[in-house]
């Protein structure tokens, strides 16, 4: 029998290999963080192809380089400010 | 038995000493005998010397003294530097030294015990524990007053100056007296000073020294002085060695006639302290004859005396405080029973003075001497020596003490009776107990096997040092002490009332408690230590956790781990502690600054992380003026470990920062020393920065090179060596910034001579390279001059530098070979190429790659004509360098430009060197194979000469002799090729497989290669012996547990298993098959993978289903080893014979009611899915039933195979549209989640991995978002795991996938952008 500390290494190590990228997430998220990345993924995927922003530029009915610019600042807060903290949140 | 035991490990290294010498003595003979030996029928002479030449011509070679092994206490100051002798002729010595030694006690188990540090260090490593961990320091940056006690910039530099006076006073004394100006009359009245008294102790010695010439040439410069500076006064590890503390061996330790005996010859090189002291009492007031035998009477009343001796150190040493003599001393001449009385303190009234307890003990010290208001009830302190020794003592005894009959009784069952032993029986008296003293681990200290311990007996034995100290702290979850933490962790014993303490005590005790976890727990405590250490770092404040962690570090008994460990420490809480570590900087340099030139290459690492994390956490200016007093300190060592604290600090925190700095430090007008540490710290930055010093090089440059004109030599000399460092770094760049110095170093060479010259000579040859052609041929030619008078010269040092430098010119582009050849060539082979050169290992590594280098110029004929005819040099080690440096020569040039006649030369060299090499190496096979294959199809001509020679010695009686014939078959195999010479290597191969009976493994290993090489060369057609002879052979062999042999014969049958099948017999094939189920459990992974892809190729050869078939039996054995390899097997089959042949077989087998069969038949599948990729596709449907099967079983091991299966299977059909089954697997692996083994676990994160790619991340996704959000926490993290996944590998594929989350009031959670139409 593998030693208590040994027993999740393997797993240890690819929770630290996850963690160590933007995205992505843990049992202990909040449903705020989750739908943060969700926002800046979308938004970064949809600047980044020039198809997907040529539509939004059409919809939006600005310039490609606005829209690309809006896109960006979208991505600062994208759903408003964190709720706040319940004290309950840490028990 | 423990006689027998200790005798017999006697006579084991008796002989392999005998060996060691024999093997030497017949060196020795054959390099002089040859011309001595005296013919048959003539008259005979007498032999002139019997040990060698020793007799005859250096006679001081030879001991005439046995050793008082006291060698080792020399200071090195007065250490007359030895020439190195040359090892053969010091083997009487050895011998003697080892009767000696054997005489005495000596612990046979003295190799295996685990060496401290401080024990394996050399005298100048040693020097770190002199040192002293200095005051705190005033945080300059810290807006308030300082604390008084502090020390600021200011005081330490005065204190930096009082030193260097003294020292230079010390010396000037010295000088005098050296030179006889110094009369104890004639002494000018001084003021009264401390150590005015110890001063005029010198002359006196100095007198008694002259006064016996046989005291031969030990310069004594320190003798009246050594007590003087504070560093000498602290006791080393080495003097508390001699401390004999063993209470039964006292009789027979009395202290050895030298020390105290009135002879003056006896006198020791080194004075310590006890026969110092009392003479600043004794001999100057009453004026007797200096000498130091007068002491020796007096002692018994001087004892008392020494108490009152101002000593000169500051800090009172436990050698200055307590009367200097051991118990045991005391046990011997009980007249000094009297003197040991008064020192004992009254505070320890309940202990019998045992005779192993020091008296001196009595005085606290450490940070025993901070916690010792009142003793603690069960300690006694002694040295941590001492205390092991007794220890043994009383756990031997109390292990080996006779059981009483109570305790007979409680051991056996009722029914028993006492008998009356025999008449003529009579007891072992003689309980020889040396063997017995083996370091037995602490009950309960971590690492290591133990031994299942005895149960106890009354409790005996459970209480840590043999009873006598209960060595387990009062909280039962610590670790118990070693006996050397005691003197650091010994509050711990007490049982304290927490809420009685102060906060300071608290967190005292709170931070011992954490190192003396982290010390000596197991890893889960010391975890937890360093866990909760680090935390609280800034609450306990930098103070009280570096005034425990320190002293540890500097302990006598340290060892590595511990170091590793405490040096940890420092790294984690260093890094919370941040800016309060200031006042601490420079304690922590000295215990740190060591670490940087330690011989552990991971210790040196550690040091320089250490060292640079505080520079960045105090910050420069701390650094700067901490370190700075110590840039000139008096001490050597002190200089060169805080230079190179300085170059970790300039890499840690950028070299401009530290420029300014250093250039002030070498202009410095005050001290050299100043200067030279300044130079040594460019010189350090350069060797541990690399390239990373080019943008910085010319100011570098600029700061150094004042110091090429130095007016110390010592300045001139580093300064080069700073130049050399930094023109390696910089190579092949920046030689503009090194134009200012070309000049004086060019001067220099011409100037200077010895160890400046040298240092001068390295300079150049690293800048020479940094040169264009033009320039690099002109100061070539300037410098070749120098070298060549240099070739001459006798020092070792100077011909590596020479010989380095020689190939440093000769590599640049603008030396011409025609001036080479004509110029350096001549002197170069005079001065070089000789037996002594081949005997220092650097010094042929230097000289065989000078030479290949300058052949690189002037071409390889010339160089090999030159040195052919040594190849025949009576010296074995010679003629390996000779045959090392023409194959490196012919390995880069070719032998197209070697003619007729040296080709002769050297194939004859070669010969004679192969046939007459005694040592065993691959040199000479590598040069002969090398070479011919070089030569090609001109070695034709010497081919039948060569395999006349194999032939020949491939029948020697010497088994060496055979291995190394037919080693060079297999090298040459290939040329004789090449030269067409098949008959002969069928006549080789013949030979071979007659010698296929070899008994020695080694041979037989070399023979098979052989066969192998010849087997390869010729093809399977037209091998002699026909295959259908040879594979029969080579079955039984097969069966050979060697490894060397089962390597070889499994490479041979593979080859001609893979070329050669239809040749033999299917059913010898099968017989095969079976041999090879057993190479599957070799412990070589290389001979296991031959035997898994000769699985292969004979199941080609032969068809797979009767080679399955035994493989499949194969499945029900035990061995886990041996099924694991079999699956692979089975694998490796059915790629090789693709798949349909096989997995009907195999999924048959699964239905075999076994969990073995049926696992080994799963992970046969997965290795199988890995091997053949996209292949799969057309059997994952045959298959997934079966897994399904497998994906339900309730066997957690046996539904972790499937799901590796399954995930091989996943990514091998990728693309292939096989996504309804990989769907419907999904739904059979995806439960596992839940399970709690890790390997399981593991597989299904590795399994849904698969399904992402060949199923698509939105399928997983949407498995996923069932679980994400589950109130569960064991539901939501697995899967967690796999969503990270999912986002690692196709975030983008995702974004259209995720679920729309409604809006809050306060947030916005839906992304509006997806719903656009246009």
């Amino acid at each position: 029998m593998a030693l208590p500390g040994e027993r999740f290494h393997v797993l240890a190590q690819l929770e630290h290999l996850q963690s160590k990228y933007t995205g992505t997430g843990h049992a202990d998220m909040n449903r705020h963080e989750w739908v943060v990345n969700q926002h800046r993924d979308t938004r970064a995927f949809q600047m980044s192809h020039p198809g997907l922003n040529t539509m939004i530029a059409v919809v939006e009915n600005e310039s490609r380089a606005r829209t690309r610019f809006n896109l960006i600042n979208r991505m600062i807060q994208p759903c408003g400010p964190p709720p706040e903290k319940n004290p309950l949140d840490d028990v | 038995m423990s006689r027998s035991g200790e005798a017999y490990a006697q006579e084991l290294n008796r002989k392999r000493a005998a060996n060691q010498r024999a093997a030497a003595d017949e060196d020795n003979d054959e390099n002089k005998g040859n011309g001595s030996k005296v013919a048959f029928g003539a008259a005979g002479n007498f032999d002139t010397d019997v040990y060698g030449s020793v007799r005859g011509e250096s006679r001081e070679m030879y001991m005439d003294s046995i050793g008082t092994g006291e060698e080792d206490d020399v200071d090195e100051d007065s250490m007359p530097t030895v020439q190195k002798k040359n090892v053969n002729y010091a083997q009487p010595h050895k011998f003697i030294e080892e009767v000696a030694a054997s005489a005495e006690d000596t612990d046979p188990f003295a190799d295996t015990r685990k060496q401290t540090i401080a024990e394996r260090q050399s005298k100048y490593h040693e020097r770190a524990m002199r040192r002293q961990i200095s005051p705190d320091r005033v945080d300059a940056f810290v807006d308030q007053t300082p604390d008084h006690r502090n020390r600021d910039y200011a005081e330490v530099m005065r204190d930096q100056m009082y030193q260097v006076e003294k020292g230079q006073v010390e010396r000037e004394m010295a000088d005098r007296a050296k030179a006889g100006e110094l009369h104890v009359t004639g002494q000018p009245e001084k003021k009264k000073g401390r150590w005015d008294a110890q001063e005029s102790a010198a002359p006196d010695n100095l007198g008694a020294a002259s006064a016996t010439p046989s005291q031969g040439s030990a310069p004594r410069k320190r003798l009246g002085f050594a007590s003087l500076s504070a560093e000498a006064a602290t006791p080393r590890a080495a003097r508390w060695d001699e401390t004999p503390a063993h209470p039964t061996g006292a009789a027979d330790a009395t202290p050895s006639v030298d020390k105290w005996s009135s002879t003056p010859a006896a006198q020791t090189p080194r004075r310590n302290r006890w026969d110092e002291t009392p003479k600043d009492g004794g001999l100057n007031d009453g004026s007797m004859t200096p000498g130091w035998g007068m002491e020796t009477p007096a002692r018994g009343s001087d004892d008392v005396k020494i108490e009152d001796t101002p000593s000169a150190s500051k800090r009172r040493s436990r050698w200055d405080l307590t009367p200097s003599q051991t118990p045991n001393v005391a046990a011997a001449t009980p007249l000094h029973a009297g003197a040991q009385t008064p020192s004992f303190t009254p505070s320890h009234p309940s202990q019998t003075p045992i005779g192993a307890m020091t008296p001196g003990g009595a005085t606290p010290i450490g940070t025993a001497a901070m916690g010792m208001k009142t003793p603690a009830p069960h300690m006694i302190p002694m040295t941590p020596e001492q205390m092991q020794i007794y220890r043994w003592e009383k756990e031997i005894d109390d292990r080996n003490r006779p059981l009483t009959d109570e305790e007979l009784e409680s051991l056996f069952p009722p029914g028993y009776k006492v008998l009356v032993p025999p008449m003529n029986y009579i007891p072992l008296r003689t309980p020889s107990r040396k063997l017995m003293a083996t370091p037995t681990p602490m009950g309960g200290a971590a690492g290591g096997f133990f031994m299942p311990g005895t149960p106890d007996r009354d409790g005996v034995g459970e209480k840590g040092v043999g009873g006598l100290v209960d060595t387990q702290p009062k909280n039962a979850e610590l670790p118990p002490l070693k006996p050397d933490d005691m003197q650091y962790f010994d509050k711990l014993l007490m049982d304290v009332d927490e809420s009685q303490l102060t906060k300071e005590e608290k967190n005292e005790r709170e931070i011992m408690e954490h190192l003396l976890k982290i010390k000596n727990g197991t890893p889960p405590m010391r975890k937890s230590g360093l866990r909760k250490i680090t935390e609280n770092a800034r609450k306990y404040g930098a103070g009280p956790l570096f005034n425990q962690i320190l002293p540890l570090l500097m302990s006598p008994s340290l060892e590595d781990q511990e170091r590793h460990l405490m040096v940890k420490v420092i790294d984690r809480i260093l890094y919370k502690l941040d800016d309060l570590v200031r006042p601490y900087v420079h304690k922590i340099l000295v215990v740190i600054e060591p670490l940087l030139i330690d011989e552990d290459y991971y210790a040196r690492v550690e040091g320089r992380e250490i060292i640079s994390n505080l520079a960045k956490a105090a910050g420069l200016a701390t650094m700067i003026s901490t370190m700075r007093p110590d840039i000139d300190n008096v001490d050597e060592y002190v200089r060169n470990t805080t230079a190179r604290a300085f170059a970790v600090v300039a890499s840690a925190l950028g070299i401009p920062a530290l420029l300014p700095f250093l250039k002030a430090v070498c202009k410095s007008k005050k001290s050299w020393q100043a200067r030279h540490t300044g130079i040594k710290i460019v010189q350090q930055m350069a060797i541990l920065m690399g390239c990373a010093v080019l943008p910085h090089l010319t100011a570098l440059v600029e700061i150094v090179k004042d110091g090429l004109d130095d007016e110390q030599q010592k300045v001139r000399t580093i300064t080069a060596l700073c130049l050399a460092a930094l023109a390696e770094a910089s190579a092949p760049y920046g030689i503009e910034a090194f134009d200012s110095v070309l000049k004086p170093l060019w001067k220099g060479i011409r100037m200077h001579r010895g160890k400046g010259l040298a240092a001068f000579l390295k300079a150049i040859g690293y800048l020479i390279p940094l040169m264009d052609a033009e320039y690099a041929s002109y100061y070539t030619r300037e410098v070749m001059l120098i070298l060549i008078r240099e070739f001459a010269s006798p020092d070792e040092e100077m011909k590596k530098i020479v010989l380095k430098v020689v190939k440093q010119c000769c590599a640049t582009d603008g030396v011409e070979p025609s001036y080479i050849r004509d110029e350096v060539l001549p002197s170069f082979f005079k001065a070089f190429w000789n037996q002594r050169m081949a005997m220092d290992r650097r010094n042929y590594r230097q000289l065989v790659d000078t030479t290949v280098e300058i052949a690189q110029k002037v071409g390889c004929v010339e160089m090999i004509a030159r040195i052919v005819d040594d190849l025949k040099d009576e010296n074995e080690q010679y003629r390996k360098m000779v045959m090392e440096t023409i194959e490196n020569i012919v390995a880069l040039q070719g032998a197209t430009d070697i003619d007729a006649r040296l080709e002769e030369q050297l194939i004859d060299g070669l010969l004679y060197a192969f046939q007459e090499q005694t040592q065993e190496d691959s040199v000479m096979l590598d040069g002969f194979g090398t070479i011919c294959s070089n030569l090609g199809r001109r070695a034709k001509a010497y081919i039948p000469q060569i395999c006349g020679t194999i032939l020949w010695r491939l029948n020697n009686k010497s088994a060496k002799v055979r291995q190394q014939a037919a080693d060079l078959i297999a090298r040459i195999a290939p040329v004789m090729h090449m030269c067409e010479e098949e008959k002969m290597m069928g006549h080789m191969g013949v030979v071979l497989y007659e010698y296929l009976g070899e008994e020695y493994p080694e041979v037989l290993g070399s023979i098979l290669g052989a066969l192998k090489a010849i087997c390869n060369v010729i093809g399977m057609t037209k091998m002699t012996p026909p295959i259908k002879d040879l594979l029969p052979r080579l079955t039984p062999i097969l069966k050979n547990r060697h490894e060397k042999v089962q390597e070889n014969c499994i490479d041979l049958v593979g080859a001609i298993a893979d070329r050669g099948s239809e040749f033999v017999s299917a059913r010898e094939w099968m017989r095969i098959c079976f041999e090879l189920l057993e190479l599957l459990k070799a412990h070589k992974k290389s001979i296991r993978r031959a035997a898994i892809n000769t699985f292969g190729f004979i199941a080609k050869a032969i068809g797979p289903h009767d080679v399955l078939a035994t493989l499949l039996n194969n499945l029900k054995v035990q061995e886990r080893q041996l099924r694991v390899c079999t699956t692979v097997a089975i694998a490796i089959v059915s790629e090789t014979c693709a798949p349909f042949t096989v997995l009907p077989a195999i999924m048959n087998e699964y239905r075999v009611p076994e969990i073995n069969v049926q696992n080994g038949v799963l992970k046969a599948l997965s290795f199988m899915f890995e091997y053949i990729g996209e292949m799969a596709k057309d059997y994952i449907y045959a298959v997934v039933p079966l897994l399904i099967d497998a994906l339900m079983e309730r066997d957690q091991v046996h539904r972790q195979i499937a799901v590796d299966a399954v995930a091989h299977l996943a990514i091998g059909v990728y693309g292939f549209g096989c996504e309804d089954a990989l769907m419907h697997l999904l739904n059979y692996v995806w439960p596992n989640m839940l399970e709690n083994s890790p390997h399981l676990i593991q597989r299904w994160v590795f399994a849904c991995e698969g399904m992402r790619v060949s199923l698509g991340p939105i399928k997983v996704l949407q498995y996923c978002l069932q679980a994400l959000w589950h109130p569960a926490r064991k539901v939501r993290e697995p899967v967690w795991k796999v969503f990270n996944n999912l986002i690692l590998g196709s975030a983008d594929a995702l974004i259209a996938a995720y679920p729309r989350v409604e809006n809050t009031p306060t947030n916005q959670y839906i992304r509006y952008e997806l719903d656009y139409v246009l």
